[in-house]
């Protein structure tokens, strides 16, 4: 198989996933709301209380602080709320008689499954400029150039990219529809127990060490440096290289269970 | 030499699930531009074959080569040589008719030009213009297939395999697609399906080939296979059980239906035959009585002793 030919395919694959996201909206929508209804909540029903609390403000901050907090943490949840909506389709994919059909012709392999990555990525780009605009909307101001946020968005979909192989994974290795839509929850808590709603520093010694060194803190101080306008540190490259471990992890698994031979 | 080479060559193809065989020693060669059906009752395993011949499922052993290349060692040659299309539908419900074709046409890697041509030929021809841009989803059975056909011919392969492909389908569908796979043949195509009607491989395959248990049990011609069976049958409907059980007891060679209270007699095909059959009825207990050309199920019970499994009940694509 020519490299010509592979992209070729992943490209008709990815024309395919964009007709399917198209003819069946509703699942984008909620994937999309999800993120927003987060940012309402926790601006308007936890943000007067948390803002309180931001280190760095004199005499403690408000809600307009907490949101300046919180947005990279939302953009970071809008990227892993698309990343389990593709789960969801790739199982649903995998049930249906033309991948059968796929697999007895002479194209990729997995061009099937890089068009949904691809897709994913797409519409988190869509989705991410959406839930930025209604963060500023609510008065969200960084001090980020083009350049922060030109940054900020590319990051976000390397990061899609890499979690969405290991969804595409999780949908591949679901029994059922519905086991698919339950595995990639904990992509939805673990940014809860990082750096995103609260300062590490806040919790208690255990989970805080936890919170410090799983991958997606590194991930959101780097989105919130960029956005906000600050200095990015050495969290700049622990975040991309947790990204391009998820990535190969990610896409390693899902060519292994996509390539095995059925048993039927 | 490469014109005369098989099609498809099958030598020792087994496959088993645990302690269950599906196929027991498959052998078979198909000749380039004919027709082979492999007919069979459910679980005689003929999914399974066109299965392995696709590159779906690897067998456990055997030497299988289609259209000359090794299905384990190059299934790339071969899937670029074949078109399948499967007893359950594969087309993509979401999309409409025309972006179903035009991803065939794409992923056969035609240019732009080739595949617009193309698209707009295959609905046409397979009457799907009016549907063309209304989503799969909304098709009725009979367009599904006639789609579903349509997308494994768009790339003109030159070895097609239909697995059971008028399963569910009614008499005009039916006689619809034989039309499509004749014109086919026309152009040069082999063709491999299987089904369970001996009437739908005596009116398209060249050859036959009877899969019983894994193996071929008979291979022929339609005419040859039917000289194995030649008198058909005659069905005698009773008035009551006690009339079946003496009918019966005088031809042991017949099959029993207890409950519709019917026996069926293999007959030789001749008029002393049929005579002998009705001279040892008594005319008082019979209810009514067919004579009826060789079926599947007669053709089953002169070369295996035994009548087919009844199909369990029929699974219809949707």
């Amino acid at each position: 198989m020519s490299t010509a030919h592979t992209v070729r395919d992943s490209a008709t694959m990815l024309k395919r996933n964009l007709l399917h996201v198209r003819r069946y909206p509703s699942l984008s929508i909620m994937l999309i709301a999800q993120p927003i209804l987060f940012l309402l909540l926790f601006v308007y029903v936890f943000g007067g209380t948390l803002g309180a609390g931001l280190p760095g403000q004199d005499g403690g901050g408000d809600r307009g602080d907490y949101l300046v907090f919180i947005t990279p943490g939302i953009l970071f949840l809008t990227v892993t709320s698309v990343a389990l909506g593709t789960a969801i389709s790739t199982a649903t994919d995998m049930t249906t008689g033309i991948i059968a059909r796929f697999r007895t012709m002479n194209i990729a392999r997995l061009s099937v499954l890089t068009g949904h990555v691809l897709g994913a990525v797409i519409r988190t780009g869509c989705a991410v400029v959406i839930v930025a605009a209604f963060a500023f909307g609510l008065g969200f101001r960084g001090d980020a150039g083009p350049l922060g946020w030109l940054g900020a968005v590319g990051l976000l979909m390397l990061i899609a990219f890499s979690l969405t192989w290991l969804t595409v994974g999780m949908g591949l290795a679901a029994d059922s529809v519905e086991t698919a839509s339950n595995t990639p929850l904990f992509l939805m808590i673990l940014p809860f127990v990082s750096s995103s709603f609260v300062p590490t520093d806040a919790m208690p010694a255990g989970l805080r060490q936890f919170a410090e060194h799983q991958p997606f803190t590194p991930m959101i101080n780097t989105l919130r440096a960029l956005v906000t306008g600050a200095h990015t540190d050495s969290d700049l490259w622990f975040a991309l290289g947790w990204s391009a471990l998820i990535a190969l992890a990610g896409y390693l698994w899902s060519r292994r269970l996509f390539l095995r031979v059925p048993a039927t | 030499m490469t014109a005369t080479r098989p099609a498809i060559e099958v030598f020792g193809l087994t496959k088993s699930y645990g302690d269950h065989t599906v196929l027991d020693g498959l052998d078979l060669t198909v000749a380039p531009g004919t027709v082979y059906a492999l007919l069979g009752p459910n679980g005689a395993g003929k999914t399974t074959v066109v299965n392995i011949l696709s590159t779906l499922l690897a067998p456990d052993d055997g030497e299988i080569r289609v259209a000359g290349f090794d299905v384990r060692r190059e299934p790339a040659g071969a899937r670029a040589a074949i078109g399948v299309t499967g007893q359950f539908s594969a087309i993509d419900e979401l999309l409409t008719g025309r972006e179903n074709l035009r991803l065939m046409a794409d992923l056969a890697h035609l240019d732009r030009a080739t595949a617009t041509t193309a698209v707009t030929v295959m609905l046409a021809r397979f009457d799907l213009v009016d549907a063309a841009d209304r989503r799969a989803q909304t098709y009725s059975g009979g367009m599904k297939r006639r789609l579903d056909l349509a997308m494994t011919l768009i790339a003109r392969p030159r070895l097609i395999f239909l697995d059971e492909p008028t399963a569910g389908l009614d008499p005009r569908s039916r006689r619809d697609l034989w039309a499509i796979v004749r014109e086919q043949v026309a152009d040069g195509v082999t063709v491999l399906l299987t089904t369970q009607y001996l009437e739908e491989a005596d009116q398209l395959a060249d050859r036959i080939g009877v899969l019983d248990r894994g193996r071929l049990v008979a291979e022929g011609t339609a005419a040859e296979l039917k000289r194995r069976v030649p008198g058909g049958h005659v069905s005698v409907q009773f008035t009551d059980a006690a009339g079946l059980s003496v009918a019966s007891a005088a031809h042991p060679q017949a099959s029993t239906d207890a409950e519709t209270l019917t026996l069926q007699i293999p007959g030789d095909g001749s008029i002393a035959g049929l005579r002998r059959v009705l001279h040892g009825l008594d005319d008082a207990a019979v209810a009514g009585l067919t004579v009826g050309a060789a079926d599947l199920d007669d053709v089953f019970l002169a070369l295996t002793g035994r009548a087919a499994e009844a199909p369990a009940a029929e699974e219809v694509p949707a």
